[in-house]
């Protein structure tokens, strides 16, 4: 049987226009819908699945078939979505309610990416200390290419601002490169882990190597002033980053989890997006830090406002992760 | 096994298909994309370099900042604003869209653009070229995590019958009977066929087209015997339109 195609088509065509027009409005605009015109979404809907399937059944037309499966396709999308729909964004609810709430619910991932940096440091200070000779490899930025005493007299006898004229595209520099490694770190989740593993384990070590060289040459106040300020954000946020991959590898290996990969993936997907926006903003906070502050030593800005500074920083981290967004619903 | 439509079965029992874009498709989009967003930091510079004259560090701020946040943020904020296109994807139609049919998420944009600093390595989107051409949905690694696809989006537009069945005098009909025969032998795809080749003539070459016209003339004329009076003076392309007006246009 062969349905006339023609009377068919002028028949019909007010409810897909109707259907056309009101998921225009609907994927446009972010007002919600009246239950009345719910019911009349779906009853277009019904109707023109209905009008594909008579179609697909008895003529082979393909471009109205085309038009309809688009019609279909996209009214499917709307009815049959369960998530909620990202309407309005409330950064501070977002900042003080969503991202902790979310940093604390993935907690085990996290306690992991600081295990792997600590394992890393303790190889990183392990080699420094028992073979000064693997600085050169373990170093970055040509700090293995003075002692750290050296570096210490050279930084506090300067007398030139090296950084004069530069602080704004030098702490643009560092942000970009830092949240790239950060993303890196996470993307790198998608290979179950591995790579994430490899670079916090990386990082751990440069981390280690830098400490144990400057605490071994008696350097630790000179060490803590310099890279406390900056460092309790910025390391911090590197583990978030490793957190938020290894949420992503743990959804990809799927481990005592009977749902399928991209049920779990599904999962957490919410959650690697806010720990990666959180990740980014403490990177831009220690990008500023570490241009403006960080540089600068004694005796310009004496260490220990350097240290209490990173102290302070380092509590209010601690206290915004652990206890805000506390008492309030699950987001 | 690998697919080039990804169909979806509504609980109401309706099956749609969504044709997958190929990872050639995919890369010609992203070297336009590539070519706006180096248009985009030309401009920049362009725009820097005055400002390089009163403040040397905010302009190299703002150059490197913009080189980031446009390698970064250009995929994420047009897919968001244009549900799943950017420029290059509307240029060759294709859609990001969620790989279960359903509305597309603000995280799985973002899911899917992160990874791109994997699926980019080590170079030319090598990983996300291998993963592509793996996956059975024509998925990148991005895709995968943000469980998203990028469809071909068909020419939508409805389709116009009416300059085909109406207004000339049809020689069949005056043989109710026969064409009610004709309407029940015909099987969706041959009316099918038929329809296509007539909707599709001008795209053929001439000597193609009187070729392909005779050969489905004389497969519909072999269903049912019209009088030779019906048929008579009739070229084989009319003989074909009268064929669809028959089938596709029931009036008497």
């Amino acid at each position: 049987m062969i349905i006339d195609l023609q009377r068919f088509i002028d028949k019909s065509r007010p409810a897909w226009m109707e259907l056309e027009s009101i998921l225009k409005r609907v994927e446009t605009d972010n007002r919600p819908m009246s239950v009345k015109e719910m019911e009349r979404f779906h009853e277009l809907y019904e109707l023109t699945a209905a009008d594909l399937a008579k179609l697909t059944t008895f003529s082979s037309e393909p471009e109205t078939r085309n038009y309809l499966e688009s019609l279909v396709a996209r009214a499917y999308g709307e009815i049959h979505e369960t998530r909620d729909k990202q309407r309005r964004i409330f950064p501070l609810k977002w900042l003080f309610q969503t991202l902790p709430q979310t940093f604390r619910r993935q907690i085990g991932a996290f306690y992991l990416s600081l295990a792997i940096t600590l394992a890393g440091c303790v190889f990183g200070g392990f080699a420094t200390y028992f073979d000064p000779d693997s600085r050169h490899v373990t170093m970055p930025f040509g700090l293995d290419s003075l002692r750290p005493s050296d570096r210490v007299k050279q930084e506090e006898t300067r007398t030139v601002d090296l950084l004069a004229g530069n602080k704004s595209s030098f702490s643009a520099a560092l942000m970009t490169n830092n949240i790239r490694v950060s993303i890196t770190t996470l993307a790198f989740g998608a290979t179950w882990g591995i790579g994430t593993i490899l670079l916090l384990f990386y990082n751990g070590i440069i981390l280690g190597a830098i400490a144990i060289d400057y605490i071994a040459d008696g350097q630790a106040k000179f060490l803590l002033g310099w890279l406390m300020p900056h460092g309790v954000i910025e390391i911090p946020a590197i583990l978030v980053a490793g957190q938020a991959g290894f949420v992503l590898a743990l959804a990809f290996i799927g481990w005592g989890d009977r749902a399928v990969l991209k049920a779990r993936l599904r999962q957490v997907s919410r959650d690697v997006v806010t720990l990666s926006i959180g990740f980014a903003l403490m990177l831009i906070w220690a990008g500023f830090v570490e241009s403006f502050l960080s540089q600068y030593h004694e005796p310009i800005i004496p260490y220990s406002a350097k240290i209490a500074f990173g102290t302070v920083e380092l509590i209010l981290l601690i206290l915004f992760f652990a206890r805000s967004g506390a008492g309030s619903k699950k987001s | 096994m690998k697919t080039s439509a990804l169909l979806i079965r509504t609980p109401e029992g309706i099956v749609f298909a969504q044709s997958l874009a190929g990872p050639v498709t995919r890369f010609f989009a992203w070297v336009i994309d590539l070519m706006l967003i180096i248009a985009f930091l030309f401009g920049l510079n362009q725009l820097m370099s005055w400002v390089r004259l009163i403040n040397p560090d905010i302009a190299a701020s703002v150059s490197t900042a913009g080189f980031f946040v446009m390698n970064i943020g250009y995929g994420m904020f047009l897919e968001w604003m244009w549900r799943g296109q950017t420029i290059g994807k509307r240029v060759m139609r294709l859609r990001v869209v969620d790989a279960d049919g359903l509305r597309l998420q603000f995280d799985q944009i973002v899911t899917r653009n992160l990874l791109r600093f994997l699926d980019m390595l080590p170079l030319m989107y090598v990983v996300g070229g291998v993963s592509c051409w793996l996956s059975r949905k024509c998925q990148r690694l991005g895709d995968i995590a943000a469980n998203t696809i990028v469809i071909r989006i068909p020419q939508i537009a409805e389709p116009d019958l009416e300059h085909l069945l109406e207004g000339k005098f049809n020689s069949l009909r005056k043989y109710p009977h026969l064409a009610a025969r004709l309407r029940q032998r015909v099987s969706p795809v041959e009316a099918s066929t038929a329809l296509q080749a007539v909707m599709r003539r001008d795209r053929f070459e001439p000597i193609a087209r009187i070729e392909l016209f005779r050969q489905l003339a004389a497969h519909f004329q072999a269903k049912v015997d019209f009088p030779p009076e019906a048929t008579e003076g009739l070229t084989d392309e009319q003989c074909i339109r009268n064929v669809i007006d028959v089938i596709y246009s029931a009036r008497s």
